[in-house]
């Protein structure tokens, strides 16, 4: 029988600050972030990695960190959604309030953030790019301004000279 | 907005408050998308009565800022911004200096209805509160210029209100609405002002941002599950799989010496594990194995259900309504014959926050912290396991992570009451996603038999219509159909909302429960019925040999039915050539209040993948308040609808829910989403449409009905991905 008593301190960065957490090792990044943190903006969708919601960058890289154990992310640097700018001014961020993407807005954290690694990785998008990266889940159905938001954010970047 | 732009329209302002010869009706400063003040990270409101309160629905600050409480639930839908833009258009108040909260149950309670039902179901944001909510800004603005008129003692019709200010027009001296709030608070009047008709609008109508946008993208909004209280700790649930079961018995062992593990809590039919944080909460409650009390139930399974209601065909039926002769028409020797059986299946409501529930009991009082499409019924549950009086119980209604149906009954709470009762601590409690699907409560599964007669005109000229569902009244025991009907049963279908002039036609019900409970869904009786109709239309305009628009128009006479076919077929591209393996479908209905007319385009590859590339859809809701969540509202319906379409099921076995989490119950995603146009020919006259809900019920028979239109292939049964549409 599985036991949860094992304890050990986990070294990692998030929103760039060093943290030393007496944790588990396998208790699930998601819930460090909720609960031990306070970092709510990282959202509880499904547990099993499928929706997204939970999605935040670990050194860049989208993630779903409902599925990801601290002890993978021991040495890593962790951005969440609270970093992703001090007052929404991102590009991304800023797209998404020009074309008016939300609805409910409990799974928009994890969209933003798998759309800000896209844009990383390929700055200027098709339709196809997008639909190939972006499968996080939405009840809601933004999805068509979702789209329109993230070529809005990749010409707003490119018009700039910046990335995302 | 440039700078131009911005003169000139505080120059058609000034001009409009010369043309109104010194009264009252002038113009709200329209701002543009990005100069919209947007909404904090708290959207519950607060419970206390704040002094400068014009009346139950407006507050007034020095600084001008104006609080305009909520009777309806945002939960995405958009009735934040929508509901403050109509107080604002009376009010004639600054747009970027509104903002917006919750109404407090707790207050309605007290104040005796003062937010009326608070219950948001039924696309009733807008249509059922735009008056009372017009009413509140037409008195507030009366009273705000009445105080300025008394302050500089002048007449009452030298003054007008705009952009939040009172300006007496003949000496041009003005007092902003936050300097007069107080005075005007104190002024009550003998009759109530008449409140604009919409040719007067200047606001309503006008493409306007989300007030929710800002707190949304960058993880400051306070959603019901994000809740901190101090001393908190965490509950995860396992509910009797089986609905309607009990726990019987529970080794609780496993949980011992678990680290952070408070609690072990037993409830008549779920077993709870407290914890220091949710996840050891949740993975403690993976090592205990409940046993459940299920009795006969475990025996129902779906190939069980889908035949009770296929035999519910064959027997009695209550008449819900009946024209002339159908029985006569379709017995006639040689009448030409239209039949067909149909079938859909139940479906989860899913929204992306899964049910969840903060309680913290005091002395004194019960607070909750929940995202709720019906605030009272969150109190009355929470007062009822609390055992406390209703008055004591206050409901923060956070911003809601999706509804569609599903929030407006509270099991979770009810439980999260009773573990905080036992722990003593404040308990934040949450359904896991297997959980919340396998204890929804579903839309309910429908069957339905069609009889049809096609006249020599090529119109229908008989229509009897059999259904047999479950009542979702009886599930809710808010009523028990006593009578075997229910509206939901044929919503869509009957006279007053089908658009066909059919001179003989019956429907008759059969409602039949089991143990499974059933709710409201996006839709509701629309969500399966105008499939089941709007397929069978198809089906009768083929038998005829007639062209689908052609055959639907020929049998309508409505004008805003008329309206909404015309722009389904010019934006739709009806009877305009199409690609092999392409096909076009169509399906229109009314519900709640709006005529609503989708054209679907599909290809099916000669294997028999699916692709959907195109939904037009075209919505006459009368009156539009925000054009910009309107747009969403049918966009989003039409991928809820489209998901359900496609993927949608959920199916019994052992008498317990088969799908549940996402990997199961699949949603559509980014990629097969098709290229989705709204179009709003809006026509005016008394009646305001709801537009949360009108845009799912056409989905899915358009699309069948193009895939007919593609293959050849009739659907008769949702969902698509268990239909073979290989060509044989």
């Amino acid at each position: 029988m599985a036991r949860f008593v094992e304890e050990s301190v986990v070294q990692l960065t998030i929103n760039g600050k060093m943290r030393d957490l007496d944790i588990e090792p396998n208790a699930p990044l998601l819930w460090v972030l909720r609960d031990e943190l306070g970092l709510t903006g990282t959202k509880f969708g499904c547990g099993i990695g499928t929706c997204g919601a939970c999605t935040v960058h670990i050194d860049g890289v989208a993630t779903r960190s409902c599925v990801t154990p601290i002890e993978r992310v021991a040495g890593k640097s962790v951005t969440t959604i609270e970093a992703l700018s001090a007052d929404s001014t991102h590009a991304v961020q800023q797209a998404w309030i020009a074309e008016d993407v939300v609805q409910c807005g409990y799974c928009q954290s994890g969209q933003i953030m798998a759309a800000v690694a896209l844009l990383r990785a390929t700055p200027n998008p098709t339709d196809a790019d997008i639909n190939a990266k972006m499968s996080n889940l939405c009840r809601c159905g933004t999805y068509p301004r979702i789209r329109k938001a993230i070529h809005r954010a990749a010409a707003a970047l490119a018009a700039a000279g910046k990335r995302a | 907005m440039t700078k131009h732009d911005l003169a000139l329209s505080r120059r058609a302002l000034i001009s409009a408050m010369i043309s109104a010869g010194g009264g009252l009706a002038v113009g709200v400063f329209v701002p543009s998308f990005a100069q919209a003040k947007q909404l904090g990270a708290v959207l519950s409101g607060d419970e206390s009565l704040a002094p400068r309160e014009m009346n139950a629905f407006i507050v007034i600050d020095p600084d001008n800022t104006v609080t305009v409480r909520l009777p309806h639930t945002e939960m995405g839908q958009g009735a934040a911004t929508a509901l403050s833009m109509i107080v604002a258009e009376e009010l004639e108040c600054d747009w970027t200096k509104v903002q917006c909260e919750h109404a407090s149950a707790n207050r309605n309670l007290r104040d005796k209805g003062v937010y009326h039902s608070m219950t948001t179901v039924g696309s009733q944001g807008v249509r059922t509160s735009y008056a009372y909510l017009q009413q509140a800004g037409a008195s507030a603005r009366v009273r705000l210029v009445q105080a300025a008129a008394e302050q500089w003692q002048v007449p009452v019709v030298e003054c007008a209100a705009a952009d939040g200010a009172v300006t007496h027009l003949p000496s041009k001296q003005s007092l902003t609405f936050g300097a007069l709030a107080t005075k005007a608070a104190a002024i009550t009047m003998g009759t109530e002002p008449t409140t604009k008709t919409p040719d007067q609008f200047r606001f309503i109508g006008k493409r306007t941002a989300r007030l929710d946008s800002a707190p949304k993208v960058n993880g400051s909004a306070q959603f019901g599950i994000d809740t901190q209280i101090p001393g908190m700790v965490y509950a995860a649930v396992a509910n009797c799989p089986v609905f309607g079961g009990l726990l019987k018995a529970v080794d609780d062992s496993p949980a011992k010496g678990q680290r952070g593990v408070i609690a072990v809590v037993k409830l008549e039919n779920a077993v709870v594990v407290v914890a220091d944080r949710y996840w050891r909460a949740r993975s403690v409650l993976a090592l205990l194995k409940p046993e459940w009390d299920v009795g006969d139930r475990a025996a129902v399974d779906t190939p069980m259900l889908k035949k009770m209601y296929l035999d519910a065909l064959d027997g009695p039926m209550v008449t819900a309504e009946k024209i002339g002769d159908p029985a006569g028409t379709l017995a006639a020797p040689g009448a030409k014959l239209v039949s067909a059986t149909y079938e859909a299946p139940m479906l989860s409501h899913a929204p992306m926050e899964p049910m969840n529930a903060t309680v913290q009991i005091s002395a004194d009082r019960v607070d909750v912290w929940i995202g709720s499409q019906s605030p009272p019924a969150a109190l009355r549950q929470a007062a009822q396991a609390a055992g406390v009086d209703p008055s004591k119980v206050f409901v923060h209604n956070c911003y809601v992570g999706g509804g569609f149906g599903r929030r407006t009954q509270h099991e979770e709470l009810i439980q999260a009451v009773q573990v905080a009762k036992v722990v003593g601590k404040p308990v934040k409690l949450i359904w896991s996603r297997e959980e919340d699907i396998r204890q929804d409560h579903y839309r309910p599964q429908a069957a339905a038999r069609f009889n049809a007669v096609i006249g020599p005109d090529s119109k229908t000229i008989a229509l009897d219509i059999k259904i047999a569902v479950p009542s979702i009244f009886r599930s809710l025991k808010i009523n028990p159909a006593a009578d075997g009907l229910e509206p939901m049963a044929f919503e869509t279908m009957g006279s007053a909302a089908s658009p066909y002039n059919i001179p003989n036609k019956q429907i008759g019900v059969m409602l039949k429960n089991t143990h499974v409970p059933v709710m409201f869904w996006r839709g509701v009786g629309g969500s399966q019925n105008c499939f089941l109709m709007e397929s069978f239309v198809d089906e009768m305009a083929h038998a005829a040999g007639v062209d689908p628009w052609e055959f639907r128009r020929s049998m309508v006479t409505r004008p805003d039915m008329i309206g909404v076919l015309n722009v389904m077929k010019e934006k739709g591209n009806w009877g305009k050539p199409m690609g092999p393996g392409q096909g076009r479908g169509m399906a229109i209905c009314e519900s709640y209040n709006s005529v609503t007319g989708q054209v679907a385009e599909v290809t099916v590859t000669p294997d028999g993948k699916l692709k959907v590339d195109r939904v037009v859809c075209v919505v006459d809701c009368y009156h539009v308040v925000n054009p910009n969540t309107v747009e969403q509202q049918c966009q989003g319906g039409a991928i809820m609808a489209l998901t359900a379409a496609l993927y949608g099921e959920i199916n019994i076995d052992k008498g317990a829910t088969v799908q549940s989490n996402f990997n199961t119950y699949r949603l559509l995603r980014m990629a097969e989403t098709p290229q989705i146009e709204v179009y709003l020919p809006a026509s005016g006259g008394p009646k305001w449409g709801g537009i949360g809900e009108p845009s799912v019920p056409p989905l899915a028979p358009a699309v069948c009905n193009a895939i007919f239109a593609a293959t050849g292939i009739r659907v008769r049964s949702l969902p698509l991905k268990n239909v073979n549409l290989k060509k044989v």
